[in-house]
């Protein structure tokens, strides 16, 4: 009989005290959580203590399904859960492409990459910049034209704010918005897809 | 002086060239007892003026109070807060209060600075130490006892340590010529020690068996009680973190848990570490040598032992 913990608003650890008092009452258990850490917390404790978590993005929450042991006997056995639902999101984080002995070809790259890129499909849904990728979106970046056809597409263009202070650019953003390490942090960790240059 | 770094607190340059160091913190209760309370959040503030190798003064209580609180309790709070500061040298004149459903307390804080004695966190260099100057686990054992799951003795391990000011530590790190340090607190041990990997451009390896863990906390982490900030540290800084295979999982977590009032994290010349360990001596500081500082990847390796 499987038993169901709604966990959902509640703070850490409270969703691994409940999710482990189910278990010792049943050997499979439904735990209902809606914040990335309880996730987190309650499928680390859960494996660590040899149960398998399969987990389910549903509107209201995510629903983990705990159950002893390696494999996870399922009525319907769905196929792996795809990447799909969350948004594909692409991370720079230089502001050159690849490594390599000279600075001038990983721009030359960068710059045929952001341009190419408005030319493929699928576009990605959001665009995260951090560390040197910053540069990219201020005054006298080489990309901007390319950064402002993928946002007028409705590429969400995400800057980090912490390195953006950090190279004391934050008033020569001219492009996509500042952001938070929390949304940036968020916004990979809800990804279908993360693309990484 | 427009740090554009970030850093542990704000630092401004006035016009006769003394360096200001500014900054805020303040937290809801993490032990039952409101003067002790009081205290941890006083020396949690002041640690970022500390942190920064600077000498706080001036400090400001900010206080939010539920207005069915009596008013001994309120009283108590700020008592403990103002004790603490004072330890520090620090006057605490004035502040703000409002109504608030759960209790937070904490101050801004002003110090000052020489910039030859500034602390920066990306002040390590090739070659250094690494220093921590309090163990983990506070967060894992202040988040089990408020969920009932510790005992009020168990607790008692971690509050001598969230109490303790940073001052001393501070002072034999000063004993050095050594630019890089931060203290240790929300986002844990290995979430600082990336902050300062990252801005030094430096590598630390840490060797696991090496880092200060408090007893109480192992077997609560077995249990996996972990905060919310601590998942959050993992889930965030470990892209920057490798371990060696065989070190625990709840070890690893234990390294992310986020601290209150935690120690300093600093980066000690090698030549240095004798006149470093004779003025903790001094000081009665214990510390504890968790790693070094490698040039390469910027990035943290843990390794279990050498």
């Amino acid at each position: 009989m499987e038993k169901i913990v709604d966990a959902r608003g509640l703070p850490c650890p409270q969703p691994v005290l409940l999710t482990r008092d189910a278990l010792r009452e049943s050997d499979t258990v439904m735990t209902i959580v809606d914040s990335d850490t309880a996730r987190h917390n309650v499928t680390r404790m859960a494996e660590k203590a040899g149960y398998t978590v399969q987990a389910e993005e549903r509107e209201d929450g995510v629903y983990l399904r705990i159950v002893r042991g390696e494999a996870a006997p399922q009525p319907a056995p769905a196929p792996a859960p795809a990447p799909s639902g969350g948004p594909l999101v692409l991370v720079i984080p230089s502001e050159l492409m690849g490594r390599g002995e000279h600075e001038e070809l990983g721009q030359i790259l960068i710059r045929g990459f952001l341009h190419t890129l408005n030319e493929v499909s699928p576009l990605p849904d959001v665009i995260i910049l951090f560390n040197s990728g910053v540069k990219l979106v201020v005054e006298g970046s080489p990309v901007l034209e390319d950064l402002r056809t993928l946002e007028a597409q409705g590429v969400q263009i995400l800057a980090c704010g912490t390195c953006l202070g950090y190279y004391g650019l934050k008033e020569k953003v001219v492009v996509g918005e500042i952001s938070n390490m929390y949304t940036i942090a968020e916004t990979m960790m809800q990804a279908g897809k993360v693309v990484s240059l | 002086m427009g740090l554009g770094s970030p850093d542990d607190a704000t630092v401004y340059r006035m016009e006769n060239g003394t360096l200001l160091v500014a900054t805020a913190d303040f937290f809801a209760p993490v032990v039952d007892d409101a003067y002790t309370y009081g205290a941890i959040a006083a020396a949690n503030s002041i640690s970022d003026v500390y942190a920064m190798g600077g000498t706080p003064f001036l400090a400001l209580n900010l206080a939010a109070i539920p207005s069915d609180m009596p008013p001994e309790i309120a009283a108590e709070i700020f008592r403990g807060g103002m004790e603490k500061a004072r330890e520090a040298g620090v006057i605490v004149a004035g502040g703000h209060t409002m109504d608030d459903k759960e209790p937070k307390y904490g101050l801004a804080v002003i110090g000052t600075v020489v910039p030859e004695r500034l602390l920066l966190k990306g002040g390590a260099r090739p070659g250094e130490r690494l220093v921590l100057t309090k163990p983990l686990g506070s967060g894992i054992i202040t988040t089990a006892y408020k969920s009932g799951q510790a005992s009020p003795e168990v607790l008692a391990q971690a509050v001598p340590w969230m109490l303790r000011l940073n001052r001393d530590a501070v002072r034999a790190v000063h004993a050095t010529s050594a630019r890089g340090a931060t203290d240790v607190t929300g986002f844990g041990f290995l979430g600082h020690a990336t902050e300062m990997a990252l801005a030094a451009r430096v590598r630390f390896r840490i060797r696991a068996d090496r880092v200060p863990i408090l007893e109480v906390a192992r077997p609560l982490a077995d249990l996996w009680l972990f905060p919310g900030g601590t998942a959050a540290n993992e889930m965030y800084f470990g892209q920057w973190v490798t371990f060696d295979p065989s070190i625990p999982e709840e070890v690893r977590m234990l390294l992310f848990d986020a601290q209150t009032n935690g120690g300093i994290l600093a980066a000690i010349p090698a030549a240095e570490m004798d006149r470093f360990a004779e003025a903790c001596q001094a000081l009665d500081q214990p510390f504890w040598e968790v790693g070094e500082v490698l040039e390469g990847e910027p990035g943290i390796e843990v390794v279990a032992r050498d």
